[in-house]
């Protein structure tokens, strides 16, 4: 029939349009998604807001969940299935902010697996920028982010690692007119520094604010640990009244570490901020952990309970706000090296006299003060080596005299004094030895003098392929 | 004639313990098997400090030492305890103690 036929084409020319718009639905709603897709990864990958100085009460709202969605329970799928942790615990440690004051070779660790294991939201606070000589133990930064502040390099990392975090990096130095206001919008701190005056500092203001203090250290090859200020537990300052003399300090540029050190403790540092959030107890309040990396030993010590008489935790504390605390502990609130000025200008003589000295071969002793492994990684020629500790030592002033002997016997005239250089890394300890040597070779024709800067002036002002460490 | 009667502590085993760089003042020597000799009085810390200044630092004392204590920013334990806890100078020293002077650490 010829209306039947009609009605066929109606319908097949009907059915491709279907097929046409159902094509045309699909492609938009894959261009949509393509758009969707390009604006969440441009968000992912934006750097995160750096906070500063001026702007640290702007920090983005943090709005914990109330449940975990899909994603959240795939993500932590393996840890939830842990009694002691459970979908109440992995909640709580959602909905908790921890800030880390430091991020180097514990703050790295201790971000990673916190970042990993879901806190809520993850502060990061260091003043410092990212150095290639930091890359052996900080293992969240990069050989491309050299230069940048460490606070953005790990918050870069972490947001890759688990954009879910909330990172809010901090390029600033904490100090006693900013910690409160940084503190007070987290629920625990963590230690991660490397100095004496900051760790006063972030103990204080937890006893303020009573906040829980983790805090880790570490050196050449040993880590310590303790939980700080933690339900009637001591402080700081409970086991150490009176800092340090700054001369007994050595920061991790003298004194070394193996970067996997600082790594154990901060990830040990991570899990008893982690323990803390969930609600689990925690194993370092009123403990000290020892860890020593030689021995593959850790030590756990019970440690005195909170002082009575502590000035800023105790029954009557004389400590109530913030003070100086570089003036406190005589020292500077950084890691870096200061520069002694013990010998006067005309004491000392320049990386380019000694290039002249060196290169017209005038009669002289060169004493490095290094430690042995020191000269192994560089040295000027024909040092006599004698560690600065050892400078007094008996058997270590007879080699040096039978040298001086030795050498005064090829002065051209009998009434000029033998040029003795004292050099060390930086300058600094090569002046120390340049007192004690003055005393000690008093009965020989010697000049004592060291040459300002030490071998690493000499790197940057004579030889640029001399190495820098 | 009066007869003077000194009653002497018996001579005592313990070992000593260096860590956190307070062994750089010992010679890099971390432990220590020593036996303190027999004594006027019995030993305690406060004698043990002296004896350690006398007989076995190396070098710069006042990095160890100061006064008749340790200098701030070293922990004593005795047999893995807080000194503060045991009765600090004054806690005597028996057969077989572990006594460790730990360095705290400030690096990260």
């Amino acid at each position: 029939m010829a209306a039947s036929g009609l009605e066929d084409t109606e319908l097949l020319r009907l059915r491709e349009e279907v097929a046409e718009k159902t094509r045309e639905i699909e492609r938009l709603k894959l261009m949509l998604a393509e758009g969707n897709d390009t604006k969440a990864q441009q968000a992912k990958d934006a750097p995160p807001t750096l906070i500063e100085s001026g702007n640290i009460q702007d920090i983005p709202t943090f709005q914990p969940a109330d449940r975990l969605d899909k994603p959240a329970i795939a993500r932590y799928s393996r840890q939830l299935i842990l009694p002691e942790l459970g979908v109440k615990g992995q909640l709580a440690l959602c909905g908790t902010s921890v800030l880390l004051v430091g991020a180097g070779g514990l703050g790295c660790p201790a971000a990673v697996y916190l970042a990993a294991a879901g806190v809520g939201r993850l502060g990061l606070v260091d003043y410092d920028s990212v150095e290639l000589n930091n890359l052996h133990r900080q293992v969240l930064h990069t050989e491309g982010r050299v230069g940048t502040p460490k606070a953005l390099s790990v918050a870069t990392a972490v947001k890759g690692l688990n954009s879910t975090v909330q990172c809010v990096p901090y390029h600033l130095q904490l100090n006693s007119t900013n910690a409160l206001d940084v503190i007070k919008q987290y629920d625990i701190v963590v230690d991660c520094t490397d100095n004496v005056a900051t760790r006063y500092l972030l103990n204080d203001a937890c006893v303020f604010t009573n906040k829980p203090l983790v805090s880790g250290s570490a050196l050449r090859l040993e880590g310590q640990l303790t939980v700080y200020n933690y339900k009637g537990g001591p402080c700081y300052r409970c086991m150490y009244p009176t800092p340090p003399p700054p001369e007994t300090v050595t920061n991790c540029s003298d004194g070394g570490v193996l970067g996997v050190v600082p790594g154990i403790i901060g990830c040990l540092q991570a899990l008893e901020v982690i323990k803390m959030a969930a609600g689990q107890e925690v194993s370092y309040s009123q403990r000290l952990l020892l860890f020593d990396a030689l021995d593959g030993t850790f030590r756990s010590i019970k440690l005195r309970p909170r002082q009575a008489s502590c000035v800023v935790c105790g029954d009557a504390p004389t400590v109530t706000q913030l003070q100086d605390y570089e003036q406190f502990c005589g020292a500077k609130a950084c890691d870096k090296t200061q520069s002694l000025r013990i010998l006067q200008d005309n004491e000392r003589i320049s990386v380019q006299e000694y290039h002249t000295v060196l290169s017209s071969g005038a009669p002289h002793l060169l004493v490095d003060v290094r430690q042995p492994v020191e000269l192994d990684i560089c040295q000027l020629p024909n040092p006599i080596n004698i560690p600065i500790s050892q400078v007094s030592r008996p058997e270590q002033l007879q080699q040096l005299k039978t040298a001086v002997t030795c050498k005064v016997q090829q002065l051209e005239q009998d009434d000029h004094k033998l040029p003795v250089y004292v050099v060390c890394r930086q300058g600094n300890d090569s002046q120390l030895a340049v007192e004690q040597l003055r005393n000690l070779l008093s009965d020989l024709p010697v000049h004592v003098t060291d040459i300002r800067g030490g071998l690493m002036a000499w790197a940057r002002k004579i030889d640029t392929s001399f190495p820098e460490y | 004639m009066s007869k003077v009667t000194i009653s002497m502590a018996n001579s005592v085993n313990i070992s000593l313990e260096f860590s956190g760089g307070a062994e750089l003042l010992f010679d890099m020597v971390k432990r220590h098997d020593v036996t303190l000799p027999e004594n006027s009085q019995p030993w305690t810390i406060k004698s043990l400090l002296v004896w350690i200044r006398d007989n076995l630092l190396k070098e710069r004392p006042e990095l160890f030492v100061q006064g008749d204590t340790v200098r701030p920013g070293i922990l004593v334990l005795v047999n893995d305890v807080d000194w503060e806890l045991m009765g600090e100078l004054e806690y005597q020293l028996e057969e077989n103690d572990r006594i460790v002077f730990i360095s705290t650490l400030h690096g990260g």
